[in-house]
């Protein structure tokens, strides 16, 4: 080995800031059985992508659930949502402005 | 009407798929399965010694048949047991099916005996999972999690089945069908006329082939584009064989242990295509400082691998095949005589540098000489470490499927159990593990598994007494303080392979290495063979994590 490899050393890149102040509102069509919000609640968890909200109810014949989350934009949210649509039991995403209702009218619920 | 158990069920399914093997170890919540299994005339059960081995086992017939295999272990520690080899054929996109045994229904969540939580251990490091509820659910659940494994982008999908529902009667007028994979995305005919511009108007195009490519069965393709419009091509390790490596355009691996001519050739490029590839940082170093001035066509049939590490001008979501074959057509065949002669001239420049290639008591020199005794119909698998990479700079790989070792995840101990189920897969064929003295240990207990199948799999091992990736990052980048990467206690592998009932070769002591190690490789049965390695042959050239790839070492 020559001197001149001793003073390198293993560049470890910085953790990148994310989390910006833009609030969206994603609408998620699941299949309703135990573990579906495991599923998706990891993938948010495991990027330390900033949930907000988050909403649950079956819909109709209660096969299906529809998940509403709300979320701090940055800009990893397009690969966020392609992530999510990756999922087997998630049947569709739907992005919504921030001010969307659902969220709304829960306040009184949070004081 | 039929009338079944749960356990039976599963059998029947699997075997209606076509598996013909599987490779498990019992316990007390997987007892209702072995029974069925034990009723089984086309199922061959190959009993593990650990269910990591079980799972790279599963890994190395499905990397070789291409298909869902299946590993199956029982609840609690089989099941944390297998994990490893489950997420390590998520990275590499392999398909298989774990299948679990887990408590009865009622005793879940109670911390039973050899209870644990498979379903949400499993979930970040799974395509999909399944905790079945009841057996009329394995109908759907067992069809499903093939289609699931073999659609698009393959991957691992485990079911955990309690006792209680293997065990349980189920009734059912007919079977389900029997499952092939979903149709591929559809993809726009525009975006790929666009590509065949671009590649036509660049000077300086280079083409990047990673695991999708060998996925999709499309290497010949890849290879026709490439000879087509007369693109230097590169390989991912995990891609290595598309092209073979002897091809005029092959500028064999990339990235952090390729050659010094190809990381300089990508860094000229004006127009980067890559296929079946996802811009790994071993592969790419420094994403920023990745084909500088390149364009990038990017197809893969994972949509969210497009713009994920680079953005892409082109991107294309679809099969690699289907794309190639509209893609071929519209591409104009050209000579691009002084891009190839600039490439040809970096190669002469900057080669892969190989000391000691015809020495068989050397790394490179050893490859070769295994690579001598065989010829293309032999399968290839490494563990992980330096070994690894000397292969994958040197073995000259010219088929898809000849070359199986764990890319993503980095396993240390996946070559020896994947070199068994790939002699399992392909009884013909020579398999040829290469490996090293960290690596085997790690799943050393198959040597009783191989013994007892009696398979034609030739551990080559490389014996430095030490991590060898390990100890060399400590010399080059944490000031040679040498840190638990030494073995100090021999270890007497001869003695080991004795022991579990395998042949043991010692090239060390032989007069004719070349001649010992070609009568090892050439008689049928399972054979390990033992070379000493000095712990101070680095491998070269390297790029530091983090680093660009224009920052080679050595």
């Amino acid at each position: 080995m020559s001197e001149q490899n001793t003073n390198l050393s293993e560049y470890i890149p910085d953790v990148p800031e994310h989390g910006g102040f833009h609030k969206v509102v994603l609408e998620l069509g699941v299949a309703n059985h135990p573990g579906v919000m495991s599923h998706i609640c990891g993938l948010f968890a495991r990027r330390a992508f900033n949930v907000e909200g988050i909403l649950c109810m079956p819909v109709g014949n209660a096969e299906t659930s529809r998940i509403w989350l709300l979320i701090f934009e940055d800009e990893r949210l397009d690969k966020m949502i392609k992530q999510v649509e990756k999922l087997e039991d998630v049947l569709y995403v739907r992005q919504h402005v921030g001010e969307h209702p659902v969220f709304g009218r829960l306040d009184e619920f949070f004081q | 009407m039929m009338q079944m158990t749960g356990a039976d069920l599963i059998v029947k399914l699997l075997e209606r798929q076509g598996i013909s093997t599987i490779a498990g170890v019992p316990g007390g919540a997987a007892l209702p399965m072995y029974d069925a299994l034990s009723k089984s005339e086309q199922i061959h059960h190959v009993l593990c010694r650990h269910e990591q081995g079980a799972g790279f086992i599963a890994q190395g017939m499905a990397r070789v048949s291409g298909r869902p295999e299946v590993c199956l272990a029982s609840s609690g520690p089989g099941a944390t047991n297998l994990i490893t080899a489950i997420a390590d054929a998520k990275l590499d996109s392999i398909p298989m099916i774990a299948l679990t045994g887990q408590v009865p229904l009622s005793m879940i969540g109670t911390d039973a005996f050899q209870e644990v939580d498979t379903y949400g251990l499993t979930i970040p490091i799974t395509k999909h999972n399944f905790l079945v509820r009841s057996a009329k659910e394995l109908l759907t659940a067992v069809p499903a999690a093939f289609r699931i494994a073999m659609s698009d982008r393959p991957g691992p999908v485990l079911i955990d089945v309690p006792k209680d529902v293997q065990n349980q009667m189920v009734s059912f007028e007919e079977y389900p069908n029997v499952v092939v994979p979903d149709a591929a995305p559809t993809f726009d005919i525009a975006a790929i006329e666009e590509a065949a511009k671009m590649i036509e108007s660049a000077e300086r195009p280079v083409l990047y082939l990673g695991g999708g490519v060998i996925h999709s069965g499309a290497a010949h393709m890849a290879v026709t584009l490439a000879e087509q419009a007369s693109l230097p091509t590169t390989m991912t390790l995990m891609a290595l064989g598309a092209m073979p490596m002897d091809h005029p355009l092959s500028l064999g691996m990339l990235g952090m242990h390729g050659a010094r001519y190809t990381n300089y050739v990508l860094e000229e490029a004006d127009l980067l295509i890559c296929v079946g590839a996802r811009f790994d940082d071993r592969a790419i170093g420094k994403t920023a400082e990745f084909c500088p001035n390149a364009k990038i066509i990017h197809i893969d049939i994972d949509r969210s691998e497009l713009h994920k590490v680079k953005n892409a001008h082109v991107a294309i979501a679809g099969d690699v095949g289907q794309v190639l074959s509209e893609l071929l057509p519209r591409v104009k065949p050209q000579l691009r005589k002084r891009w190839l002669s600039h490439v040809e001239s970096l190669k002469g420049r900057f080669p892969l540098a190989m000391p000691g290639i015809d020495n068989p008591r050397s790394p490179y020199g050893l490859i070769h000489a295994v690579a001598n005794c065989l010829d293309d119909n032999a399968i290839i698998t490494s563990d992980v470490g330096q070994h690894q990479m000397w292969v994958a700079q040197a073995y000259p790989f010219r088929r898809s499927r000849q070359w199986l070792n764990s890319g993503g995840l980095g396993t240390m101990g996946f070559g020896f159990p994947a070199a068994i189920g790939a002699a399992l897969a392909a009884p013909d064929r020579t398999v040829v593990c290469f490996s090293g003295d960290g690596s085997l240990k790690m799943n050393i207990q198959e040597m009783a598994t191989a013994a007892q199948e009696n398979v034609n799999v030739k551990i080559v091992l490389f014996n430095n007494q030490s991590l060898g990736l390990v100890h060399q990052q400590q010399n080059l980048f944490y000031g040679k303080r040498i840190m638990a990467s030494r073995y100090e206690r021999p270890t007497d592998f001869l003695k080991i392979a004795d022991g579990f009932g395998m042949r043991a070769v010692d090239l060390d002591p032989a007069p004719n290495p070349r001649a010992t190690l070609a009568e090892a490789l050439n008689t049928p049965g399972p054979c390990l063979i033992h070379a000493t390695i000095d712990p101070n042959e680095f491998v070269y050239p390297m790029v530091p994590p983090g680093a660009a790839n224009s920052e080679m070492i050595g």
